[in-house]
């Protein structure tokens, strides 16, 4: 029977935390679901979504949309100033986004799978061979990079590389290998933070 | 006939009680597959670990099947489905900028949502890092959208292009993912010394 305490000090089975969180952290947490069928039901959570709303997952257009609620706080001037703020304005309601709603739901879908698999662990993911600080200025870096990308692109991991490939669009192939490309050629130069 | 936004009028409500419903469903199978944990994530560029490929891979051709067999039998439009443009250019730098920032900040905008619902402080930098990023870009190169509308060179699927249907394609995917699967069996094997201890 795992207490409370345990929840908060447990992690994944194969990638413990380095923090010290960890430390004192019992493995009773349950091992990830067999990759092929969380990919076989992920698949279907997607078709289930084209075949309500005829358009996929998303996840980078809620983040635009609370930057754009964010940068309402300078004025409508300013958010005239940009197409791309007047694009997620919605008439004044920028957070009533589908695509925040779905990263809404997201959130709870995880916390629930992750309360139900005990995996839910204050910590900071890194290898041992980098600072707790260091992997957060490498984490705001990659997000902040990684966003501009997907902005540019029109779409993430979820628009482009799942969505997209799924109807066999041409960009999103493109984009894909372009992702793994990047990251395949930059991994040994970063292996320090993960290794 | 599918999909139902075509034949139906949500309301704003509906349409977002949709959005959180299939939300909970993306963010259940996303932890479910470990991509809470940016070392599991990370892990594919690695090879010792291939479950990102593997769960996307068979995502991706879990779905193809689904639309064509809907398609088939005529349940489903497949001319509705929405097709963002491609612009190569735009793609592809957009692209590189990603995967370097998913290998430096060790998740994606969605898989961050799984890694903050678990507690990762990590996570929530990411998350923090790519409202940076989407505000810098609204804010400094709005100009960029345009760009890519007038440099997009239109709605191109593989089926559309090549003439070959999407039936064959989807054949071609998942006989990609049984070679895959395979090989990269042999990759995490003889990679393993990259794991971490347990």
């Amino acid at each position: 029977m795992a207490g409370i305490g345990d929840r908060y000090t447990m992690n994944t089975l194969t990638h413990p935390p380095v923090g010290a969180e960890a430390r004192a952290g019992k493995s009773a947490s349950q091992p990830f679901l067999n990759p092929y069928l969380a990919g076989f039901l992920l698949g279907l959570v997607l078709l289930a979504t084209y075949a309500v709303t005829g358009r996929g997952l998303g996840a980078t257009a809620g983040f635009a949309a609370v930057a754009t609620w964010l940068a309402s706080f300078a004025g409508p001037a300013h958010l005239e100033s940009s197409i791309v703020h007047m694009k997620y304005w919605n008439d004044g309601a920028p957070l009533l986004n589908w695509t925040l709603f779905l990263l809404g739901g997201a959130f709870v879908g995880a916390a629930i799978s992750g309360w139900q698999a005990n995996r839910f662990s204050f910590s900071i993911e890194r290898g041992p061979r980098v600072t707790d600080r260091q992997r957060l200025l490498l984490a705001f870096a990659g997000g902040f990079v990684s966003a501009f990308g997907a902005k540019l692109a029109k779409g993430c991991t979820s628009g482009q590389a799942l969505t997209g490939s799924s109807i066999l669009n041409v960009g999103s192939l493109v984009f894909m290998g372009a992702v793994f490309a990047a990251a395949y050629g930059l991994a040994y130069f970063v292996r320090k933070e993960w290794l | 006939m599918l999909p139902l936004s075509a034949s139906m009028d949500f309301s704003l409500g509906a349409e977002l009680l949709i959005a959180l419903v299939l939300g909970v469903g993306f963010g259940y199978e996303l932890e479910r597959a470990g991509f809470g944990s940016a070392r599991k994530l990370t892990a594919v560029f690695y090879l010792y670990d291939m479950a990102v490929v593997k769960v996307m891979f068979s995502a991706v051709v879990t779905t193809m099947t689904g639309l064509w067999l809907l398609s088939t039998l005529g349940l489903l439009d497949l001319s509705q489905l929405y097709v963002e443009p491609t612009n190569y250019t735009a793609q592809i730098v957009g692209g590189l900028l990603f995967g370097a920032g998913f290998v430096v900040g060790g998740y994606c905008p969605g898989t961050s949502m799984a890694a903050i619902a678990t507690g990762r402080k990590d996570g929530m930098v990411f998350a923090l890092g790519m409202l940076g990023g989407v505000l810098a870009y609204a804010e400094f190169t709005p100009g960029l959208d345009a760009w890519y509308k007038a440099t997009a060179v239109g709605e191109l699927t593989l089926p559309a292009v090549t003439g070959i249907g999407m039936g064959w394609w989807t054949l071609l995917f998942v006989g990609i993912l049984a070679f895959g699967a395979w090989g990269m069996s042999r990759l995490e094997f003889r990679f393993k010394h990259f794991r971490p201890p347990t």
